[in-house]
């Protein structure tokens, strides 16, 4: 996992790749609580989001849950094979798991999310 | 102000083997271990076991028991012999008006082996959400003799065993006769029997649409049975399951839920209850207002709708026709054995026939969906004839 990697306080991560773009995608912690994936609604490509937006759902047996996204920026691509292998979010979800790809209105922005360490230690505090 | 939760005798089971704990209308309770469709597939193929301790559990005893729950509930009471169970609906109100009338809940009531002095022994197993107000109702309308209501729920647990292998499974774990009488009850009877070296009301009755049964023990012996019925299940496949899998089993046998499809003020015979409420010759709460109930067509019936989506409608979604409201979801889920969404709702009579095309609008979308027969899903039949009454 890239050291670069960020995560959201809604367990959403964020990768940066070559090209100006970035790579989202939810954590394992978030998977894992989630359990028994049934369904998952991604945006439109080319949809404009800002911080904090919804840009999907997933939909576990119990719950759906928004998919926020983590910085702004304009979705150029989504893993469209996902909702039909939604294990994949389970067994790979910071590579084959991921969700879109979004082109950054602002790199820095990414300054504003946990660093890895931050976000395990939230977890760790959290109640299971 | 925090209110403590109340905790069944298996909470610490429970804690111990991984189960998500959640506040249930006032009760600490597991709403799954692992996986809810792990758990709901068990159930449908092996065995699954449910701590349902937190249901309510009433005693009614005295020379007037019977007569009195004869007088008061929607199911005939008098004609009950020890061993018989019967799914009944609890009302409040005058018996002689069409009005005022409210379903409090929805039980199961059961007539247990006389007291030793010869006179009846009654119990009623009720919601949790429900047992206050109904306590406080049957107390209300108890007579100044004859009858004697305790509420056994905090003395007692309750342990649900239900899937194709359960009765099999519990009988393995009684002595000799005890295990013929649990192969030999007929759905919806009762016996006691020693289980796990623990006295137990075994009653073929359950809330999965499976074969099974319903333990009530005391409370100090839950955990020693629990473990025993959980070890000796392992080889078979069985699984503890939550509430999780509870509500995804009884929605895909499309059981009604109090305060989904069954509420307050609903109109039982619409919802397809009629088979609890026997009016002829009977007097109870509610009993004039049933019956217009059930000479009148009603407005909006409880149908099965399915979808091919995995995506879940949930109580409160609209459904529609053609830009027109039918109806709202009561309950809706995806549930594995259909291998898609189900809801159930209630909607227009005219547009209730299976097959009609309908739309709901889950979140910010319709969703078509095609009304079906209920149960959604059936099991195998049993070889044994059921009982009848």
């Amino acid at each position: 996992m890239a050291a670069e990697m960020r995560f959201a306080k809604t367990h959403e991560w964020i990768r940066p790749e070559a090209g100006g773009l970035a790579t989202v995608g939810v954590s394992a912690y978030a998977v894992e609580a989630l359990t028994d994936l049934v369904f998952m609604q991604l945006p439109v490509v080319g949809r404009r989001v800002k911080a904090g937006e919804s840009f999907g759902e997933i939909e576990s047996v119990k719950a759906v849950s928004d998919l926020y996204a983590p910085v702004s920026g304009e979705i150029v691509e989504v893993n469209a094979a996902l909702p039909n292998a939604l294990e994949t979010l389970g067994k790979d979800p910071y590579e084959a798991g991921w969700i879109i790809r979004i082109r950054p209105d602002d790199p820095a922005e990414m300054g504003n999310l946990l660093e890895r360490s931050a976000y395990d230690a939230m977890i760790r505090s959290q109640p299971h | 102000m925090t209110q403590t939760l109340s905790e069944t005798p298996l909470v610490r089971w429970h804690q111990a083997h991984g189960g998500r704990m959640v506040d249930f209308a006032g009760w600490l309770m597991p709403v799954q271990y692992g996986s809810i469709v792990d758990e709901h597939v068990a159930t449908r193929s092996a065995v699954g076991m449910f701590d349902v301790s937190h249901m309510g559990r009433l005693s009614v005893s005295g020379p007037g028991s019977q007569a009195w729950l004869e007088s008061l509930l929607t199911r005939r009471v008098a004609d009950m012999e020890p061993g018989r169970v019967r799914y009944t609906l609890i009302t409040s109100g005058p018996a002689d008006s069409d009005r005022g009338v409210s379903i409090l809940d929805d039980a199961l009531v059961a007539r247990e082996a006389d007291a030793a002095d010869g006179t009846p022994r009654m119990s009623l197993v009720v919601n949790a959400s429900n047992r206050p107000r109904v306590v406080d109702w049957l107390r209300s309308r108890l007579p100044s003799g004859g009858v004697d209501l305790h509420d056994a729920t905090r003395d007692t647990a309750m342990i649900a065993v239900q899937g194709p292998q359960g009765v099999e499974l519990v009988a393995s774990l009684a002595p000799g006769p005890d295990a013929a009488r649990i192969t030999g009850l007929k759905t919806y009877r009762a016996v006691p029997a020693t289980v796990a070296d623990r006295c137990a009301m075994v009653s073929r009755t359950g809330y999965t649409g499976e074969d099974g049964v319903e333990l009530v023990v005391a409370a100090a012996d839950a955990e020693p049975l629990w473990e025993a019925i959980h070890e000796a299940g392992g080889p078979l496949g069985l699984r503890a399951c939550g509430l999780g899998a509870r509500d995804t089993l009884r929605l895909e046998a499309g059981m009604p839920l109090y305060g989904h499809e069954l509420l307050e003020e609903s109109d039982p015979f619409a919802i397809g209850l009629g088979l609890a409420i026997d009016l002829d010759g009977r007097t109870f709460p509610g009993a004039t207002a049933f019956a217009g109930q059930r000479e009148r067509p009603p407005g909006r019936v409880r149908i099965g709708i399915v979808f091919d989506t995995k995506r879940s409608a949930r109580q409160g979604d609209l459904v529609l026709h053609a830009g027109r409201e039918l109806g709202r979801v009561t309950s809706g889920s995806y549930v594995p054995t259909i291998g898609n969404a189900v809801a159930m709702a209630m909607v227009d009579r005219e547009m209730s026939e299976p097959g009609t095309n309908l739309a709901v609008a889950v979140r910010d979308s319709l969703q078509a969906g095609r009304v079906v027969p209920l149960p959604f899903s059936r099991r195998k039949p049993v070889v044994r004839p059921l009982a009848s009454g």
